[in-house]
């Protein structure tokens, strides 16, 4: 991705130019930061500092007397040493868990382009109805929406019969089913993405949760991004004989980065760490972070190895997210 | 070489040509298919979103055979009839609501003074409060839940986790959303309008009150309703600092193991009507008063 300046961080009001009301003191902005920044504070960033306390503690909480111990002389690395053993090494749940999302987020973002394209360039009147359309499906429970999947990709239904039929589920199979010439992937999908003749209890449909249960995010950042952009730039690129694919490549969708980042990091960061599609629509074995950390800390009781794999995922979110947003900025993003 | 008028030559070149075609109804099809592909591309994923949200609607009249409603059996009203005789969704409901509506309050009041400042000031640390307000919205919903688990263990409050911590975290989560919400609505105001009113003799309380804040309400509408829906329907974060108490979502999450009864589903149905109607009745309110003037 080239790092052509988005336009509309250059349109937006740089921060120097908010007029402060006339008359307001200037303690004014932190009277009215107070109260949310302190909540904020005691119940965002005071439980993340615990969190990296207890994955540094020795103690479990169903055994002993239950209480944790933290000693600054005595950090307890080996409870990272033990997430990775665990859940790098012996099960990859961990690379499992980015790939899952990383394949989600990608499916996403095709399936949202067209949508996002389509309401902001193609919809005139219907726009307002489209986008409140977008948003429909977060009006009711996002856990029964997930679990009617369980109902739409059921063994020998109808949706399962025709990506049989169309060789499909076959095709997907035998593509992604690469025994041992690429051991890493092999652990991963030891199955291919998906079984010949069934789709649920399979990666496939914990992928396709994960990417209709964050397909809005994907689609209003890109919607909001593609409205923005003057439609004269699109019409001289044609002008000067580009065609159509042309005019989308080096025009349309450079312009429309800012959403495409801003899409891509709301699907992948909740993906990545969500429990709930593995958990409805996998089998015990597409177990990804969220399953082993909720694992972790309801049914083990092993707090700082639970806390240290949580914060293990942070850190690698943190990582990631700070490469790539480099680009787009947080102001752009907030 | 004999010489021909004009019109002569132009009546040849015709006969010449090949004869015009009206192109088939095949050729139109498959030229109209590929002007609006982007379209039925779209048309498409509107349908991946909608299909979970039939298919919730439609299994809320099944009958099913046995305790799982994945297959469809046979219809019925009883889920519609019964569904406020199960005490147990009932008691998440009555649970869930309360939660969303003090979540939704408290988040919409801190996370709109936010906006404001954000907005409307220039302030030291700028960037730092903008970093604070973004992180909650890109930190794994598990990593925030199970953080927050940790601190009520540490500071000895294991056991009373439930209702209060719930509402502390949702509060939490709520505050970035309602910010983004109220700030994009104060950004895109016209500070003409605020001028005006000044250059009238209003004072600054006066134009806050009459016309800053009408002008934002909507935004902040908006953002109580996502605080709303985000409080009430979430799950990830509510399931590390519940404890004991079941809401709406955690009880979904407890009967999926054992079968999801069609109670359930109904619920879903009328979440979605009620959500439906609070959205589009003032689109067509607006439509119509707009067609009348």
């Amino acid at each position: 991705m080239s790092a052509a300046p988005a336009p509309g961080a250059a349109a937006k009001a740089p921060a120097d130019d908010v007029a402060r009301p006339v008359g307001a003191h200037k303690w004014t902005p932190y009277v009215l930061l107070t109260p949310g920044m302190l909540w904020l504070g005691v119940f965002f960033v005071v439980p993340t500092v615990m969190l990296v306390k207890m994955s540094l503690s020795s103690g479990t909480a169903f055994s002993g007397d239950g209480s944790f111990t933290f000693s600054r002389s005595a950090l307890q690395w080996s409870n990272y040493g033990d997430a990775w053993t665990k859940y790098v090494i012996d099960t990859p749940i961990f690379q499992k868990s980015l790939i899952y999302a990383l394949i989600a987020t990608t499916l996403t973002l095709v399936i949202a382009y067209p949508l996002a394209y389509t309401i902001a360039f193609k919809s005139g009147r219907w726009k307002n109805f489209l986008l409140v359309l977008v948003i429909a499906p977060f009006f009711t429970s996002f856990l029964l929406r997930t679990n009617a999947w369980q109902t739409i990709l059921v063994d020998s239904g109808p949706v399962v019969t025709f990506m049989e039929n169309i060789g499909l589920l076959d095709f997907l199979h035998t593509v992604t089913n690469i025994p041992d010439s690429w051991p890493s992937w092999a652990q991963i999908f030891p199955d291919g993405i998906t079984d010949p003749n069934r789709v649920l209890a399979t990666p496939l449909a914990v992928i396709v949760g994960l990417a209709y249960n964050f397909l809005p995010f994907m689609t209003l950042p890109l919607y909001a991004s593609l409205e923005r952009i003057d439609i004269r730039f699109i019409e001289a690129a044609t002008d000067l004989y580009s065609s159509a694919w042309t005019a989308f490549r080096k025009v349309t969708f450079p312009l429309s980065l800012p959403g495409v980042v801003a899409g891509t990091l709301l699907t992948f960061i909740p993906a990545a760490g969500d429990p709930v599609n593995a958990a409805l629509l996998g089998s015990a074995s597409d177990a990804m972070m969220g399953n082993a950390i909720d694992a972790q800390f309801k049914s083990t009781g092993n707090y700082p190895l639970a806390a240290a794999l949580s914060a293990l995922l942070m850190f690698v979110i943190v990582a990631m997210v700070s490469v790539y947003v480099r680009r787009a900025g947080t102001e752009e993003l907030v | 070489m004999s010489t021909i008028t004009i019109d002569e030559r132009r009546a040849q070149a015709l006969a010449e040509l090949p004869p015009y075609r009206e192109p088939g109804i095949l050729a139109r099809g498959s030229r109209w298919v590929r002007a609006h592909i982007i379209q039925f591309c779209a048309a498409g994923a509107l349908l991946f979103m909608f299909i979970p949200v039939v298919i919730v609607v439609i299994f809320s009249f099944n009958l099913p055979d046995g305790k799982y409603n994945y297959v469809w059996a046979q219809f019925s009203t009883s889920a519609w009839v019964n569904v406020w005789s199960n005490t147990q969704i009932t008691d998440s409901l009555t649970i869930s609501i309360e939660i969303a509506l003090i979540s939704t309050l408290v988040a919409t009041v801190l996370g709109t003074l936010i906006a404001f400042a954000i907005g409307r000031h220039n302030f030291r640390g700028r960037g730092g409060t903008n970093l604070l307000i973004f992180m909650p919205m890109a930190t794994p919903e598990v990593v925030m839940g199970s953080s927050l688990l940790t601190l009520f263990v540490l500071a000895g409050q294991e056991g009373s986790l439930g209702g209060l911590t719930i509402t502390i975290a949702h509060i939490m989560f709520c505050i970035s959303f309602v910010v983004v919400t109220v700030k994009a609505r104060i950004a895109g105001l016209d500070s003409r309008l605020e001028q005006a009113a000044m250059d009238l003799y209003a004072d600054e309380k006066t134009t806050f009150a009459k016309v800053t804040f009408p002008l934002v309400l909507p935004g902040i509408v908006a953002a109580a309703m996502l605080a709303f829906s985000l409080s009430f329907d979430d799950f990830v974060i509510t399931n590390f600092t519940s404890g004991q108490t079941v809401t709406f979502p955690m009880y979904i999450w407890g009967a999926a193991g054992r079968g999801i009864p069609p109670e359930a589903n109904v619920v879903g149905a009328i979440m979605f009507g009620l959500a439906l109607i609070v959205v589009l009745v003032p689109e067509i309110v607006r439509g119509v008063r707009k067609s009348r003037a």
